[in-house]
């Protein structure tokens, strides 16, 4: 078939006609940049971070020696590592569990009844603390959570000193004040990765048709077998996604358990410690795997629990 | 105007409406309406969207509750329990099966809920699955099903409840051409087979008129008209109903005199017109109008001819293409014809309909 040409060639139309004709080249050279950088700048770094923990680190010199060694991740399971392993994920799973369940409600009534002003204003005050820094939200919780903070004065105020005292006299999570025991610092990294929660429920939430919850209730089921049955499921990756946030964000961070808590170690600050005072690269590696292969556990019962199954 | 042609009392009513309405603000979505549905009927609400009668079969649901009137379902008024517990299932126009369910625990979700043991309801899904006939498919996803089984298994999963009323929002909307026609007369004779009474709402009045043992016309909230297929076809009462049930023409004023003698408004069908010369005798009990052919639309099994009349309007005429050929009747454009039909047909419509 004969195509009458463009009367008016100009480069640009060429240009689209060419790319138009391979498709697979636009798709190549659109996809190359993001691919690179995922593959060099992301996966080689994490593949540079796994070669380093299976360096030797010489005790005696204090220097890292190029020879294959799995003597990092045979220290990992020392009491104090293994210690520091266990308290992280404690915290981490801690933290999720309460955010998932502080985060549900919120994020079903965005999603399903919240409209117009209310909708944009609780959304708003969601994600209006992502704007200000981590580190200045964190040291205000510092002075908020201490033993002349506002939160003590209060409940001395309201005559609930006692049930303070009694909190904190606990032990493991108890402390000389909020600021120095592990239930202050549960609060804070609750507070701290609570909109990481509540935003992908929320978006699970609103994919969920309205028609499914009518056809529940039409079949028969209570508001509560409902939620159960058929709201619960369609929003569980939702809830998975946001624990990834919650629970890995736990998992690696070093300010909150540095600043809040009775400066027990955490694997963030082990790893700075290891990494950055001693030296000692192959354990600081070995301390950043450890989390990925709890987070990599975690999904997997995860999905063998069905929480993909909707998606 | 509405219409309760009430059947005997004998009858008990799968559903009865007694002024029922239901306003947003303003806007009277349902207003004032009454109606009985005897048991084992298969009944249809035929309208335009925003007629209202999505919006009475979410009343009859549960899913919305009247702003006046009463509903009684069996002689029960239910007017203001919540769905779960009404005898009622509905199959969903979008067919709303849960996503992260197989076919098997879709269907067998009611049973589930009231917690009828295992063994049963894998028994009665295998007795639907026969009846929609979808055997063989109890472990597939909905994702994985086509548009057509995913519409069994919604019916499936609305009927193994043995419900009082089936509800049936547009169902077959978004089935192609060849699949709904087919689709409708399943449904007809699943419906005889379970004996259920269908209450079917839909915008398409062939799929009103091919399935319904009754049908109500619905227009701005209101009911217009209530009959079987073939009094709402032959018979329309309104100016509504005649335009909005097939093609009708209507007759009023100068050109109403000219060819009835009387002023009143009437509707004619276009299939009950023949065309003849214009110079053609008519009986006595015929009626005639005179006009010339202004256009013509070839159809393939039949041609529409637009009639422009001598007395002023026009009419529409429908002609089986039972001996011509499309260069005949393509020919006959601006032929000065005479309209004859049988006085019988005509159908008079009262002015104050519902506007």
């Amino acid at each position: 078939m004969a195509l009458t040409p463009n009367p008016f060639p100009n480069p640009f139309s060429r240009l689209s006609t060419f790319f138009y004709r391979y498709p697979r080249l636009s798709l190549f050279l659109l996809l190359a940049p993001p691919l690179l950088w995922l593959g060099v700048v992301y996966l080689g770094s994490l593949f540079a971070l796994l070669a380093q923990s299976f360096f030797r680190f010489d005790d005696f010199s204090g220097q890292v020696v190029r020879e294959f060694s799995i003597g990092a991740y045979l220290q990992l399971f020392t009491a104090a590592n293994l210690d520091i392993i266990l308290r992280t994920t404690g915290m981490a799973t801690a933290v999720t569990l309460a955010a998932a369940l502080l985060a549900f409600p919120l994020a079903f009534y965005i999603a399903r009844y919240a409209t117009g002003r209310l909708r944009a204003s609780l959304y708003l005050a969601v994600i209006l603390p992502l704007w200000s820094s981590y580190l200045v939200r964190v040291y205000a919780w510092k002075l908020i959570l201490a033993k002349e903070g506002i939160v003590s004065w209060t409940l001395a105020s309201l005559g609930l000193q006692g049930a303070l005292d009694w909190v904190l006299g606990l032990p493991v999570i108890g402390g000389p004040s909020l600021s120095f025991s592990f239930i202050g610092m549960f609060f804070v990294f609750l507070y701290i990765w609570l909109p990481y929660m509540i935003l992908p429920i929320q978006a699970a939430l609103e994919r969920v048709p309205n028609s499914l919850l009518e056809a529940s209730g039409d079949l028969g089921a209570r508001p509560l077998q409902t939620f159960w049955n058929v709201t619960l499921p369609l929003a569980f990756p939702g809830v998975v996604a946001g624990s990834i946030f919650t629970f890995s964000l736990t998992l690696g961070d070093f300010i909150i358990p540095g600043t809040i808590g009775n400066s027990s170690f955490f694997i963030g600050m082990a790893v700075l410690q290891h990494q950055g005072t001693a030296g000692n690269f192959p354990l600081a590696a070995a301390l950043t795997v450890a989390p990925m292969v709890i987070m990599g556990v975690y999904l997997l019962i995860a999905r063998k629990l069905g929480a993909f199954d909707a998606l | 105007m509405t219409h309760a042609t009430s059947p005997p009392s004998a009858v008990l009513h799968a559903v009865r409406f007694n002024h029922v309405s239901r306003h947003f603000g303003e806007v009277k979505a349902v207003d004032a309406v009454t109606l009985d549905i005897p048991e084992g009927e298969f009944f249809s609400m035929l309208g335009p969207s925003g007629s209202g009668k999505t919006t009475c079969l979410r009343l009859i649901a549960g899913f919305d509750q009247p702003t006046s009137g009463q509903i009684y379902l069996y002689g029960k008024n239910v007017s203001s329990l919540p769905p779960y517990e009404r005898d009622v299932n509905t199959v969903f126009q979008d067919y709303a099966l849960f996503p992260h369910m197989t076919v098997e625990e879709n269907i067998a979700y009611g049973l589930m809920i009231k917690k009828v043991p295992k063994a049963e309801r894998e028994r009665r899904v295998e007795e639907m699955l026969e009846l929609v006939r979808l055997p063989g498919l109890a472990g597939r996803k909905p994702s994985q099903l086509s548009g057509g089984q995913r519409q069994r298994v919604a019916l499936a999963r609305a009927l193994i409840n043995k419900p009082g009323v089936l509800l049936l929002d547009e169902p077959l909307g978004a089935l192609d051409l060849k699949l709904r026609q087919q689709m409708q007369i399943e449904l007809k004779s699943i419906q005889q087979q379970v004996g259920i009474t269908f209450i079917f709402v839909t915008h398409d009045q062939e799929e009103a008129l091919t399935m319904s043992d009754r049908l109500a016309v619905f227009n701005r909230g209101r009911i217009e008209q209530i009959g079987t297929p073939a009094e709402i076809y032959e018979s329309p009462t309104t100016e509504f109903v005649a335009g909005f049930v097939g093609t009708s023409n209507l007759i009023r004023g100068e050109a109403a005199q000219t060819i009835t003698g009387a002023p009143g408004m009437f509707s004619i069908r276009p299939e009950k017109i023949h065309l003849r010369e214009a110079d053609a005798t008519i009986a006595a009990h015929e009626c005639a109008a005179e006009g010339r052919i202004r256009d013509v639309v070839y159809l393939g099994m039949h041609t529409r001819y637009l009639v422009e009349l001598n007395s002023g309007g026009d009419l529409t005429v429908v002609e089986q293409n039972l001996r011509t050929t499309s260069m005949d009747v393509l020919a006959a454009k601006g032929r000065r014809v005479r309209l004859v039909w049988e006085r019988a047909h005509n159908r008079p419509i009262s002015e104050n309909s519902n506007q």
